[in-house]
């Protein structure tokens, strides 16, 4: 019961881009077009999901037990950026066909900061391994449902008419802000 | 020398602003502009981190390998990181709390890669450091005017240092707490970029 309220809390209360302002830049930038949204939020559930597992063992079992707990950011950033270069690799060779959808979003995410975000998140709370890796696994989900439903709302803006300086970015943002209301009603459900 | 030095240095500061003209590092920019002593400290942290990475990094570019260029980046950007962290917790101990993981985070911000692979590979280390303290300061002030627009609006003080306001607007003013909450700094930045090009395009 615990696990499915942590899993609530993390998609719709605490959503990962829209409440903790995490992985703004690919919120961002590969919203414009629906298809480059759904690869992307799909990338970002297989890359966290692995990434919150090993960033938690390796706290647990090598920074703590080692007591060199001010090396987590340096640690963190390189095992995620070595398992999205193995995770390349390994789609590459063995499942071309979702490598095929995948592969220009995973390089992307060594520098997406949900990933290395939620990570962090999930040792500051101290959670357990099964908590970290709902709440990894949710937070992914969040992303990936802010990030398909902005990208359905955009594509729909910029077929109207903007006034120029508000163009792109801008009227995105701002759209982003009335899906983050809508968001904050989610609050209290839990 | 002197004025393409100065060059390198003011384009960060209006030409190339972050993250107004180079639409990068929104994560801290939106998380952490709720005070406007919030946005002074991320983006001094970020400047330091800028500017002594470009250094290092435009030391090394020769050394570097090109395809390892990345990796060895990141190495370097997060040792920085690891440093303005603990010297952040030594000493302005409230000030680290308040901005939690975006901390740690300016690993990930695009800014810090962005220009060591787009400037400080590439240049000498004087313009590396010019080039890194002109974002790093550029940066700093659009999270303060971002931070100033939020905390006036939204609860009607500026607090510019140690957590006193130095401004407040009084008991006649009902804060707008809307700006202050996370909806509200979505919308602000999108209406303070759409400000921005207004001016920038003539």
């Amino acid at each position: 019961m615990e696990l499915f309220e942590l899993a609530i809390g993390s998609i719709f209360i605490n959503n990962i881009i829209l409440a903790q302002f995490l992985g703004i830049c690919p919120f961002i930038g590969t919203s414009k077009k629906m298809e480059t949204a759904v690869g992307m939020s799909m990338a970002v559930v297989f890359v966290m999901v692995m990434a919150g597992m090993i960033t938690w063992s390796v706290d647990t079992f090598l920074l703590k037990a080692l007591n060199v707990e001010y090396l987590r950011t340096l640690s963190f950033i390189l095992v995620i950026a070595s398992l999205v270069q193995f995770v390349e690799m390994f789609l590459k060779k063995s499942i071309p066909g979702l490598y095929a959808g995948l592969g220009i979003f995973l390089p992307l995410i060594t520098t997406n900061c949900a990933v290395m975000g939620t990570c962090l998140l999930n040792i500051g709370n101290e959670y357990d391994f099964t908590s970290a890796l709902v709440s990894a696994f949710s937070y992914a989900l969040g992303f990936g449902l802010a990030l398909i439903l902005f990208a359905g709302v955009r594509e729909r803006v910029n077929l109207g008419r903007v006034p120029k300086p508000l163009q792109d970015t801008s009227i995105g943002l701002v759209t982003a802000g009335i899906i983050a209301l809508t968001f904050t009603s989610f609050r209290g459900m839990v | 020398m002197a004025q393409s030095l100065a060059k390198e240095f003011t384009k960060g500061l209006w030409a190339e602003i972050p993250p107004f003209r180079l639409v990068l590092g929104l994560c801290p920019t939106l998380a952490v502009t709720k005070t406007v002593e919030n946005g002074i400290g991320m983006g001094l942290a970020t400047t330091f981190v800028l500017v002594f990475s470009n250094l290092l990094i435009s030391i090394l570019r020769n050394i570097i390998p090109a395809k390892v260029r990345i990796a060895c980046y990141i190495v370097i950007i997060a040792t920085f990181v690891t440093i303005v962290e603990l010297v952040m917790q030594a000493y302005t101990y409230p000030l680290f709390l308040k901005l939690g993981i975006f901390i740690p985070l300016i690993v990930v911000n695009c800014i810090v890669l962005g220009r060591a692979e787009a400037f400080a590979s590439k240049n000498t280390p004087v313009f590396s450091v010019a080039d890194g303290l002109g974002i790093g300061i550029g940066f700093t002030l659009s999270l303060a005017s971002l931070g100033a627009v939020r905390e006036l609006i939204g609860s009607g003080t500026i607090t510019i240092w140690g957590g006193n306001p130095v401004f407040a607007l009084g008991d006649w003013y009902q804060p707008f707490s809307f700006m202050v909450e996370a909806p509200g700094a979505f919308v602000a930045l999108g209406l303070m970029l759409a400000g921005m090009n207004l001016i920038g395009k003539k």
